[in-house]
């Protein structure tokens, strides 16, 4: 019995935590990217540039739940809520205290951040689907929550806050929507290699542990509680920023951007892009922005319907989503590299 | 010879070239219109919890179609292109932007909701593109001095209710008023434009009970405000809701002055559901003609209405106020249209469509004419009263201007 257990542990190789490959691209892919983000936005109209910068800000979106769902193993069908605190927060700095847009990024990530530690509390007695329907009532909540006559000075109640779109600054020689688009794209590289480094840190080993099984990672000495309230922390918080470039770019916030809707997309964009690989999250976001467009032009009666056929092909063809794809893509390479 | 036809060549080269230079220099184009089209872009809620009044932007397509078959407006065909903007704010800026920046359109026409319109507002007017005609009852798009390029189209809320306001200040000086509304945008307007309305006796509003639209029902709201003694009922209601409340009351055996608000007047949505019976001495203000209201089978006007329901949009629900009401706004789009000639400048598309006199589209109750100008971007400020006997509505009393909406 000894000599068998022995041998399994030694014949058991020393994994790495984290597969990097699992997590994130490879370096030649992520230098490619990377360069096709900054130089595409030089040949395009500025419409494909707002559209690209919707695209970082919800694959930023779509990154934090992948943090929480696909590191730490919670549901949250509540981003939109931490979505709306985030736009809110930047929206009244900047219109009643005049705070620089920039300035306005940290407070909201930070309140966000408090925000999502708090709920995550009571979400510690929940899992699986009862934590879900708890985050589900916070979506449905927030929009009300906005609306509310004593917080209306501030809010501008049912009929939103417009914000004013900054200029780029220096006298840079670019259009509004540049500039906004770089600087999103400098924000989400910062908190991309931020996440890729929390996720092979020892609190992303420790997350990662809950997600497959909590019993063990309690007893390896894993302080359960306080990962899974940090999971939901760091996710809010940068759901928060996320909301605030949202709401800086869209010039507008309402309670009506913010329902469960915009909750069920980002979802949405994470299974599409694959749970837990962090840069399916720019797929997924590309998914819920062009999609609807692609169905609406398809039918304009039947736009959902078309929608609802493409998601269920997705599914259907590819259950992991962009992350089986670049799998696939990878081995194809690797095979035509051997002969 | 040939010096000779050279020289009628040459004259007749000049006589064209003379001839055709003043026509030439009369021709004048923004972005979005040419010798043969005009561009003009819409975002409507096609899907989402809205949907309902996705109505309204395939009516105009149709009515553009029905354009475009009689030969266009000075020569031109009108392209109407429409996006899905799923009644969500930040889907109105992307496609608003695509429209303008993309497809080139001319300018904006009547697309739909206060807080996509909201969000719109000061980029298309920083850009100089006409948003007209939005689908919105909020008063704020009456504001030529800080939006220029922005106007509205159907009456504000705030006016409707300074009408009832008026009506029962005179009508019923002691009146007991238990107010039920939305607790949206829409509500709120006009809730501020009823308490606006009755000015320093706005106390005789001695009950409020807002109410969600995610509520499955409304009856406990209606209970407390019957308790409360109230002996008018004014219900702020889109038409689910309106119609609930009509029932309710009628339950509960309670018979106050019920007024209604023009949203949910609608005999085949709201009326025709709540039971004719419940419905009987109800008062409420319109503006158009209701496609479902024998009254206006012989109008001249609905008549043409109908036969464009026939001809050009047979799917279109005549009961549905949305289609009633695409065809009155596509009406006043191509009056501009025609007012511009061909001067089809985005500057001058914003002057024409602040300088229309006295038009009727079709759909228009008899005496409601649209006015506009250069102060005034409120282009229909008109109501009538109208009080619900058998199984229409009898319209009385005068054709009643708002004079506090200037």
């Amino acid at each position: 019995m000894t000599t068998a257990v022995e041998e399994v542990v030694t014949e058991a190789p020393a994994v790495e935590a984290v597969p990097k490959r699992a997590m994130t691209l490879g370096a030649g892919t992520s230098l490619v990217v990377l360069a096709l983000l900054v130089l595409a936005p030089l040949a395009v109209k500025n419409f494909v540039i707002f559209q690209m910068t919707m695209l970082l800000i919800y694959g930023l979106a779509v990154m934090a739940l992948n943090i929480l769902t696909g590191g730490s193993g919670q549901f949250s069908l509540g981003q939109s809520a931490f979505y709306a605190v985030g736009a809110y927060t930047s929206a009244i700095l900047m219109e009643t205290y005049n705070v620089n847009y920039v300035l306005t990024l940290p407070i909201s990530g930070i309140i966000c951040f408090g925000v999502g530690f708090l709920f995550g509390l009571p979400a510690l007695r929940l899992s699986g689907v009862y934590l879900a329907l708890a985050t589900f009532a916070l979506a449905t909540a927030m929009p009300q929550l906005l609306k509310l006559n004593f917080l209306e000075p501030w809010t501008g109640g049912v009929q939103g806050l417009v914000v004013t779109k900054p200029d780029a600054p220096f006298g840079l020689p670019m259009s509004q929507d540049m500039w906004l688009y770089y600087f999103t794209l400098a924000i989400t590289i910062a908190i991309y290699v931020a996440a890729v480094n929390l996720l092979r840190s020892r609190s992303g080993r420790a997350f990662m542990a809950i997600r497959d099984n909590e019993i063990a990672a309690s007893a390896m000495g894993v302080d359960v509680a306080l990962y899974k309230t940090l999971a939901f922390g760091v996710s809010a918080g940068i759901t928060g920023i996320a909301g605030s470039l949202g709401a800086i770019v869209v010039q507008f916030v309402a309670p009506d951007s913010y329902t469960i809707t915009l909750a069920i997309q980002l979802f949405l964009g994470m299974v599409v892009g694959g749970v837990g690989w962090l840069p399916g999250s720019i797929v997924g976001a590309a998914f819920i922005i062009f999609v609807p467009n692609m169905a609406e032009s398809v039918s304009k009666g039947l736009s959902g319907a078309v929608f609802g056929v493409l998601l269920f092909i997705v599914i259907y063809v590819v259950p992991h989503g962009a992350r089986q794809i670049a799998i696939f893509g990878q081995q194809m390479v690797a095979k035509y590299r051997k002969r | 010879m040939f010096a000779e036809k050279l020289k009628i060549a040459a004259l007749a080269t000049a006589a064209v070239v003379l001839m055709s230079g003043p026509a030439l220099a009369q021709k004048k184009y923004d972005t979005g219109a040419t010798d043969t089209e005009i561009k003009i872009g819409n975002t409507m809620p096609y899907s989402g919890p809205a949907s309902a009044y996705g109505v309204i932007g395939k009516t105009e397509a149709a009515y553009f179609n029905k354009i475009n078959a009689e030969g266009g407006i000075n020569g031109r065909k009108i392209t109407f292109i429409s996006y899905d903007d799923a009644y969500s704010p930040p889907k109105a800026v992307e496609q608003t932007r695509k429209l303008v920046e993309s497809d080139e359109v001319l300018l904006m026409f009547n697309p739909l909701g206060t807080p996509s319109n909201s969000a719109i507002q000061k980029y298309l007017n920083a850009k100089k593109v006409p948003q007209l005609f939005v689908a919105t009852g909020a008063s704020k798009w009456n504001d030529p001095k800080d939006f220029p390029w922005t106007m509205g189209w159907q009456p504000s809320y705030q006016s409707e209710a300074h009408i009832y306001a008026k009506y029962l200040l005179k009508e019923k000086p002691d009146a007991k008023i238990g107010v039920l509304f939305q607790n949206d945008d829409f509500g709120k307007d006009y809730l501020k434009g009823l308490k606006d309305g009755l000015g320093a006796k706005a106390s005789l509003i001695m009950a409020e009970e807002s109410y969600e639209t995610s509520e499955p029902s409304i009856d406990n709201h209606i209970v407390k405000l019957k308790a409360s003694g109230a002996d008018v009922f004014i219900s702020i209601t889109t038409p689910k809701f309106a119609a609930q409340a009509i029932k309710k009351l009628a339950e509960m055996d309670w018979h106050p002055l019920h007024i209604v608000s023009n949203v949910s007047a609608s005999v085949g949505g709201v009326i025709k559901p709540a039971g004719f019976e419940n419905s009987q001495n109800i008062l409420s203000a319109a503006y158009a003609k209701d496609g479902a209201d024998s009254q206006w089978d012989n109008d001249p006007g609905m008549k043409k209405f109908y036969a464009f329901l026939k001809d050009y949009y047979p799917d279109g629900n005549r009961l549905d106020g949305s289609v009633v009401y695409g065809y009155g706004a596509a009406q006043t789009m191509v009056e501009v249209l025609k007012q511009c000639g061909d001067d089809l400048t985005r500057a001058n598309v914003m002057k024409q469509a602040a300088s229309l006199k006295g038009f009727a589209p079709d759909t228009l109750l008899p005496g409601i004419t649209i006015n506009t100008s250069a102060t005034d971007f409120a282009p229909i400020k008109q109501l009538q009263m109208m009080r619900f006997k058998g199984e229409k509505w009898e319209l009385f009393g005068d054709i009643i201007n708002d004079e506090l909406s200037n």
